[in-house]
């Protein structure tokens, strides 16, 4: 008996926007087009530039195995196909071409509290739950008390869930899942909710999973951390292709030097130079290990490198730098004057002449946090006036490869996130 | 364990393997919806016997007591209140049935079970309430102190054949519904005169003989004839090949429902 549990050959799937397709189904096409014709008729009135179906294929031709025991890590950006993808092991939606063939129970977790219904109470939801995700009345009664406790909602057990709060539901939810013993678990994103202590016992959770009983695990989250930390092996898809497949490890460097569909760098043709008449911006880049990218590890140094043409000469320009992050503000600001930088920048203060200049700026690694950042540049003459300011002009994400998250496996708080020194000693004994 | 083939146009063979796999999804999802049914409300159940008991009033008065419709040897009452349970049942069977993956649509698109399971259990909810109104009959009889025939013991297969009719058209409208919403407008107007079309304030004789034969694709016509002359017996004779007419629409409706949602099913997560 070979290893594999589960073998996807050359699945693909497509789907149509707009119009709908009716070629292959007789009785629907029929349907379809008696309801559809008064519609038509109508629409086709109003606008005759109706084009056919417009195709998007959200997973081409994509193969891989998984072995049994094995957690598998799919990583991707947004629309690389991950989510449709668990949809169709877990046969939800079909495939448009391909086979695949799975050897064991599944159980899938596309989504926390599926089929919760609000009026219900806890107790109740428990059982809907569980059966909606294919336990049985017996094997639900069996494991009450087990899901109860990891749960941590005792006390609200016959209170409807629409008063629960949201981190209530969301543990309740997930203590049901966690509980389902198939052989083959796939989860995607569910770790992305609650507080830190609930997604550490999450984490714990399926690790337990595939460590101790050997089943198992598929697995789609952005958390590269959590990726790098419980798979055992990773693939990555980009744009509904397997970009690259193997260890978890190399699967999330890959995800993180694949460049993205934004390379990290925003350049303008000449004619299109944002500017004033006396300096002109020819490029903004967000270097990481010496190449441009917009996305950049957490535990390597970020660059930022602004390229601008100074264009009469005797003026004393300096650059400026905010970050930004999307929901909390301004993060920090910087400038190359003297006081203000490590070192000294050796044209600070000098009076420029004509000319292209490139102005480079470095965070330290380990500064801030995962998540997205944007970036404002101004360039000021004599230090006062700001001559160029270019607001949100890039966006890079910092992404964690897990090197923060051996012991504490969640999210660390906060936008920045430093390594710092730390020293406990023992001050005296009872 | 079976190994579990995932391939594109292909029916698993472990459909119906799965669906018995599922039963207990049937149960609950049932009890969900009775639960929730009347959770919030004043008078609670007591609406599953109000609605039948209002509309058999108002039916009795219009076609009995203004419309003096024929009715045999039975209170007019009696006579509308037989038709009106098993139309009661197909009517709510339908309109429940007919939303109810709609309804469901975050459970379709996240979870897999056989799909039939939720049209199905709403049939089952919707069974419910005509056990509650099949209460109240009984009531209604020892009110006027009517004793059914012997015909009584052949309800049984009426009650399946009324089940079987709701979950026919049930499925049908169902998946209809997922892609054309169109239905969620149709469906409660073919509950509205189909009140009226089916023999429920009536006695189907008043239907020109020519014609009976006609009225009778019409599965529910089948059905109702069949509860009254169980329940009433006496000059409710059945009409036999109305009947079969009835029983074969009513065939044929299961039939190609199940066909038809096997069919669509597969694309029920990107349509819906």
């Amino acid at each position: 008996m070979s290893d594999a549990v589960i073998t996807v050959e050359g699945i693909s799937k497509r789907y149509l926007l707009g119009k709908r397709r009716s070629k292959d189904d007789g009785i629907r096409h029929l349907m379809e087009d008696a309801l559809r014709a008064p519609l038509r008729w109508l629409r086709s009135r109003r606008d005759s530039s109706e084009s056919g179906p417009e195709e998007y294929w959200a997973l081409k031709n994509i193969s891989f195995e998984v072995k049994r025991g094995e957690v598998l890590g799919i990583v991707g950006r947004n629309g690389a196909g991950k989510s449709t993808l668990l949809k169709i092991l877990s046969r939800i939606t079909e495939p448009t071409s391909g086979r695949i063939s799975i050897d064991g129970r599944v159980a899938s977790l596309l989504e926390v509290g599926t089929g919760f219904h609000p009026e219900l109470t806890g107790r109740e939801n428990i059982f809907l739950n569980g059966a909606i995700l294919g336990m049985s009345r017996v094997e639900i009664r069996r494991k009450f008390d087990e899901i109860v406790a990891f749960s941590e909602v005792e006390k609200f057990l016959d209170t409807p869930v629409k008063r629960y709060s949201s981190g209530m539901y969301v543990r309740l939810a997930f203590a049901v899942a966690a509980h389902l013993e198939p052989e083959i678990l796939i989860v995607d994103e569910v770790l992305a909710v609650g507080d830190a202590q609930f997604q550490k016992k999450c984490m714990g959770k399926m690790g337990e999973i595939s460590r101790q009983d050997g089943r198992t695990v598929l697995f789609v989250s952005h958390n590269l951390g959590a990726v790098s930390n419980i798979c055992s092996a990773g693939l990555l898809l980009h744009s509904g292709k397997k970009l690259f497949a193997g260890t978890a490890a190399h699967t999330v460097e890959a995800y993180l030097t694949s460049g993205a569909t934004t390379t990290g760098a925003v350049s303008w043709i000449e004619a299109e130079r944002p500017g004033t008449p006396r300096i002109r911006i020819c490029s903004v880049r967000v270097m990481g290990d010496g190449e441009a990218k917009a996305s950049v590890s957490i535990d390597r140094p970020i660059s930022f490198e602004i390229e601008f043409e100074s264009l009469v000469p005797g003026i004393d320009w300096s650059v400026s730098l905010h970050l930004v992050h999307p929901s909390a503000g301004e993060v920090l600001s910087t400038a190359n004057f003297p006081s203000a930088c490590l070192g000294v920048d050796e044209w600070a203060g000098r009076s420029f002449p004509a000319g292209k200049f490139r102005s480079v700026c470095t965070l330290p690694a380990n500064f801030l946090n995962e998540g997205i950042f944007l970036l404002n540049v101004a360039v000021m003459k004599s230090v006062r006036d700001t001559e160029v300011f270019l607001r949100e002009v890039i966006q890079f994400t910092v992404q964690e490869t897990g090197g923060m998250r051996k012991e504490y496996t969640g999210q660390w708080i906060g936008i920045v996130r430093p390594r710092l020194h730390w020293s406990t000693s023992l001050v005296s004994t009872q | 364990m079976a190994k579990l083939i995932i391939e594109a146009g292909r029916a698993e063979g472990q459909y119906w393997r799965d669906l018995w796999r599922y039963r207990e999804l049937f149960y609950f999802l049932a009890w969900r919806d009775l639960l929730v049914r009347y959770k919030q409300t004043v008078v609670g159940v007591v609406w599953a016997l109000l609605r039948p008991l209002v509309t058999m009033l108002i039916l009795t008065t219009v076609f009995g007591k203004l419309g003096k419709m024929p009715s045999g040897d039975v209170p007019y009452a009696l006579l509308v209140f037989c038709g009106m349970l098993p139309w009661q049942f197909f009517a709510n069977a339908l309109s429940e049935s007919g939303n109810s993956l709609v309804a469901n649509s975050n459970l379709i698109s996240k979870v897999y079970f056989p799909r039939l399971v939720v049209p199905a259990s709403s049939v089952i909810t919707s069974f419910v309430d005509f056990l509650i109104s099949a209460v109240f009959l009984i009531g209604l009889m020892t009110w006027y102190q009517f004793l059914p025939p012997a015909n009584v013991w052949f309800l049984p297969f009426f009650v399946m054949l009324a089940f079987a009719a709701s979950f026919g058209v049930g499925l049908w409208i169902a998946a209809l519904m997922v892609e054309y919403r169109d239905f969620r407008i149709i469906v409660p107007f073919i509950v509205q005169f189909g009140l009226y079309v089916s023999p429920v304030g009536f006695i189907s004789t008043v239907v020109p003989e020519q014609y009976r034969l006609l009225y009778s694709l019409n599965p529910i016509v089948g059905v109702i004839d069949g509860f009254r002359w169980c329940l009433l017996g006496g000059q409710h004779a059945l009409y036999w090949p109305g009947q079969a007419v009835s029983l074969l629409a009513v065939i044929v409706l299961v039939v190609t429902g199940i066909m038809y949602f096997r069919r669509v099913e597969r694309t029920f997560a990107d349509v819906i």
